[in-house]
């Protein structure tokens, strides 16, 4: 049981980092700033996910899982708030040229 | 252990990196984006090395507050940015200012390789006498009872500064409202960002404050997280920026700093010094504090990111 819940730690926490390593070869090599979001986006929503996922068989109260939960839902929020700002400003910049 | 220490290595050559860049690059933008980076990389080294409670500050007061101060003088001195651009400095200024910063630079390090070797350490002491303030966080200790004059004189300084940002208004503002009116779409994303996130906000506001007597925390990163929902709610035009001759505004800027005081010179009849609390009610007394500071914190951080008052009050 052991065993297999280090395994299942360890498998989700490298695909977060998988994700949040894509996320930021892409912000650094996709060509405009809506693609660039988009692959930011993953890093925060995907990777963190995983890596929290893989984080909580290793807690050791109800409450901290609670919080880390908290933790990745409130990244989901603002994350996904600062896209729709950024990918907004981008859009009436390019329009308004 | 080794692996870790990779990272360690890895981490300060990182740090190094944005700091060649801040210093390097030409934009004063880009170098407040970078800025706001290092803070944050700064906080993850406070909690490699332990100290959970300077990362939280670090983070908050570092990174965010400082960085959005930042950002605002930044868009202000596009303008003269420009005109500096066009007119770069003589040799003999830039020779002077290489070997100024050359000089500093090297005599910190000379004095970080001639640190005592374990370095001192007041940290047992620290624990000892803990038992006596009733808190289990040690550096709340250090804080609020070992060096609470320290921590009463932050204050005062953050109140100056307020003043300092207040007084900056023209005439016909004079004790108005600070900042621009935000106009939002009001179903748009950020009015909506800014009725959810608040009610979380103020909860992890008071639970980093009330925490602090046991785990890290602090009557800063608290306060910081209060006035950022704060300025959140201002921008997205949800709640207007009150003037800042407003009674209610100025008695919870004051309110910390005056419990401070008003505690501290109640030790001198209840206790036997200034700031010397009774035994038995040590942690009372902290905790009322750190309440009022934290609301005050969050009033003052909030103004001063607000800025200076630009509309008068309408009659």
């Amino acid at each position: 049981m052991r065993l297999a819940l280090d395994l299942f730690t360890i498998v989700a926490v490298l695909a977060g980092a998988f994700f949040f390593l894509a996320g930021t070869v892409g912000l650094l090599r996709f060509p405009d700033t809506l693609t660039r979001l988009h692959a930011l986006s993953k890093a925060d929503n995907l990777g963190l996910g995983l890596i929290v996922l893989g984080l909580l068989p290793r807690v050791d109260s109800t409450l901290v899982a609670v919080k880390l939960v908290c933790v990745w839902l409130l990244v989901l929020l603002s994350g996904a708030t600062v896209a729709q700002l950024i990918a907004r400003v981008s859009r009436d910049q390019d329009s308004s040229r | 252990m080794s692996w870790s220490f990779a990272v360690d290595i890895a981490m300060v050559g990182l740090l190094l990196a944005i700091a060649v860049f801040i210093i390097a690059v030409r934009d004063a933008f880009g170098a407040v984006i970078a800025f706001a980076a290092y803070g944050l990389l700064v906080a993850v080294v406070w909690v490699r090395l332990q100290a959970v409670d300077v990362a939280l500050t670090e983070a908050a007061i570092g990174s965010g507050l400082t960085g959005l101060l930042m950002l605002g003088a930044a868009a202000r001195l596009r303008v003269a940015e420009r005109a500096a651009k066009a007119e770069p400095p003589g040799g003999w200024l830039r020779a002077s200012a290489a070997v100024l910063s050359a000089t500093v630079a090297t005599a910190l390090g000379t004095a970080v390789w001639f640190f005592a070797e374990p370095p001192p350490t007041l940290a047992p002491a620290a624990v000892a006498g803990i038992e006596a303030t009733g808190l289990g966080n040690a550096v709340t200790a250090v804080l609020m009872a070992y060096r609470a004059t320290d921590t009463l004189l932050e204050k005062v300084v953050l109140v100056l500064a307020v003043v300092g940002v207040w007084s900056l208004a023209p005439d016909r503002a004079w004790g108005g409202r600070p900042g621009t009116l935000y106009r939002t779409d009001p179903d748009g994303v950020l009015p909506f960002f800014a009725r959810v996130l608040p009610p979380f906000g103020v909860v992890i506001g008071a639970y980093l404050m009330w925490t602090a007597a046991d785990d890290p925390g602090g009557a800063f990163p608290g306060g910081t997280v209060l006035a950022a929902m704060w300025v959140l709610v201002m921008m997205a035009g949800l709640a207007d920026s009150p003037p800042v001759r407003s009674v209610p505004l100025r008695l919870v800027v004051l309110a910390g700093p005056v419990a401070f005081v008003g505690v501290g010179l109640a030790g001198m009849v209840i206790a036997d010094a200034f700031l010397a609390y009774p035994v038995g009610y040590a942690k009372l007394l902290i905790v009322t504090i750190e309440i009022a500071m934290t609301l005050s914190i969050a009033a003052m951080l909030g103004m001063l990111l607000a800025g200076a008052p630009q509309r008068p009050v309408d009659p």
